[in-house]
């Protein structure tokens, strides 16, 4: 036991001040398993009394080696587990895993299904927001928006599960369009949703954004300049925050983003308050996406009819013989890949979520690279917390919204 | 090509040996590794990529000269611009300069190849695995490195592969 501590210590001997040697400061273990670190993260904190000097996360108890498992998966096999990244945003993997295929093997995508996959992302979005709302204010001992937050995200979630029949995992998203079409209820749905959030959204301004006790712990909390947060590779509500209206949506449109209106909120504080302000607004931004995709919804097929990539439906089976090959072949080897390598990123609701994808020729990715903007995000906690307090430091984790399983991968 | 990627892709392979590819519209430059920095700092300072979205590596294994290929993404926040960088470097002892001087988030991104791949980065700050523990032995995303799995069961073999499983028996 005392072996482990000691190669643990001597191992980070190099990162901590002089003080820390000396006994001057404080060194404290803060998690992996701590409520407020929001999963499985382990920060290692140098304390001069409460005052944060140093910080140094740990990451890597979520690591599940999904690049390496992809890599012996077809590529309609992967996709499963795009989703097990980074749990709340499940469907924006599945979406930028799809557009890297697509990309590559230069595979069209029907229109009904480009809007479908965008009112669900966008749902996500929100749902995702939610969950941050929810956490972050529990984390600021705020616990009543946290039921309040989840009753609505279980609204979202309960869509997830009538299009896919899963609450989370839903894979719902595959290489040329969707997995099946959505059901006739889905709309009844989603505008009940869009007649019901906006209030919601005030209400939890009403309980948040005035509130004493919630400006007292965001205001000023974890400023970040603009360099230093693009040095960092920071993205996402966080860039937008300090007033870069860097948003994926806006700058390279995909998945037909372009028709549709809807404004980048910024903010130019660039604090935990600040960042705030941000995700709400998204929200009701999202929510706008949804009702102008929802209301102009093309009709026609969801998913491409290029059977080279796209297996035939169930009913053309019994009548063509070369529909029982396509069938066949695509689910026993997948399909083969054209060789070359692609990058291709969307906006997550926590940043830039990109993909790697390289192709040796054959039906398994060679290579998939995730750049996850929670990777990014969390390395610069160490610059956000330097010179606050403990409980801040909660505060930043909150505000850094960032999702271990997106981190570890 | 894109039009204001041009005079970057220009300079570049004016200054450096960079050879440039393109496919599906997205631009890559091969670079030697002993150039790479001083690549960077150029893509940086006067064509405005300050941002780096991307560092991983790939593995072509069995293939010794060149066995990985370090990809770069940089992307300028200002003229929404993206450009990939490929840096193939050799089997043997595989090491290249570290980016982190000039981006920060490079700092991470590289730990994960070092964890990943075993490549060194020289004048890191703070080389050390990242995600895998730091007494594992070897690297996971190495093509050479198996994908450990269980074998499955069947009535006529499950006693043998059952002898061979590592929890305790009575």
């Amino acid at each position: 036991m005392l072996d482990q501590r000691e190669v643990s210590f001597n191992e980070l001997r190099h990162l901590v001040s002089e003080r820390a040697i000396e006994g001057e400061t404080m060194l404290l273990n803060m998690g992996p398993q701590h409520p407020s670190t929001h999963g499985v993260l382990r920060l290692l904190l140098e304390l001069d009394s409460e005052i944060v000097v140093n910080c140094f996360p740990d990451i890597g108890f979520l690591h599940t080696g999904i690049e390496k498992n992809m890599e012996v998966k077809s590529y309609e096999k992967a996709a499963v587990m795009t989703d097990r990244l980074d749990y709340l945003n499940n469907l924006g993997n599945n979406l930028v895993y799809c557009m890297a295929i697509e990309k590559l093997a230069e595979l069209d995508v029907p229109p009904r299904a480009q809007a479908i996959r965008v009112i669900l992302t966008e749902l996500q979005r929100i749902a995702s927001h939610l969950v941050w709302l929810g956490t972050h204010t529990l984390d600021l001992a705020a616990i009543s928006v946290f039921w309040y937050t989840f009753r609505e995200r279980e609204m979202i979630i309960d869509i997830n599960e009538m299009v896919s029949g899963q609450r989370m995992m839903t894979t719902f998203f595959r290489p040329g369009g969707l997995w099946r079409d959505v059901p006739v209820e889905f709309e009844d749905a989603v505008r009940q949703f869009i007649s019901i959030f906006p209030k919601r959204i005030k209400e939890y301004e009403g309980m948040l954004s005035e509130n004493p006790l919630f400006l007292e712990r965001t205001k000023d909390i974890g400023i970040l300049t603009s360099e230093d947060a693009i040095n960092w590779g920071v993205t996402g509500p966080s860039l937008r925050a300090i007033g870069v209206p860097h948003d994926l949506r806006k700058i390279e449109p995909y998945s037909g983003y372009e028709q549709y209106e809807f404004d980048v909120p910024t903010h130019t504080d660039g604090d935990t308050y600040a960042r705030y302000l941000v995700r709400m607004e998204e929200m009701r931004q999202a929510l706008r996406i949804v009702q102008q995709a929802l209301d102009n919804l093309p009709y026609g097929p969801v998913r491409s009819s290029n059977r080279k990539f796209v297996p035939p439906p169930r009913s053309e089976l019994g009548t063509s013989m070369e529909a029982v090959i396509h069938h066949f072949k695509l689910w026993t080897e997948g399909f083969d890949m054209p060789e070359g390598s692609v990058y291709v990123a969307a906006e997550s609701p926590r940043g830039v979520l990109g993909v790697f994808l390289e192709s040796d020729g054959g039906p398994n990715p060679y290579r998939v690279h995730w750049r996850t903007p929670s990777f990014d995000n969390l390395q610069v906690l160490p610059v956000l917390a330097k010179g606050h307090l403990v409980a801040d430091l909660v505060a930043l984790i909150g505000t850094t919204d960032f999702v271990l399983g997106d981190i570890d991968r | 090509m894109n039009e204001e990627l041009q005079p970057a892709v220009t300079a570049l392979k004016e200054r450096f040996d960079a050879r440039a590819e393109e496919f599906r519209g997205q631009t890559t430059l091969f670079l030697p590794s002993d150039q790479i920095v001083e690549a960077c700092q150029t893509l940086h300072d006067d064509f405005g990529f300050d941002f780096l979205e991307v560092e991983t590596a790939v593995d072509y294994w069995p293939k010794q000269n060149p066995r990985f290929h370090i990809v770069y993404q940089l992307y300028s926040i200002q003229k929404q611009l993206r450009i990939g960088l490929r840096v193939p470097i050799s089997g043997q002892t595989p090491s290249l300069p570290s980016l982190t001087g000039l981006y920060a988030n490079a700092n991470w991104r590289e730990r994960e190849i070092w964890d990943m791949f075993g490549i060194h980065f020289e004048g890191h700050p703070d080389l050390r695995r990242i995600l895998m523990p730091h007494d594992w032995e070897g690297h996971p995303l190495r093509k050479d490195y198996p994908l450990g799995y269980e074998e499955v069961q069947f009535s006529f073999n499950a006693e043998e592969i059952d002898q061979d499983k590592p929890y305790a028996k009575e």
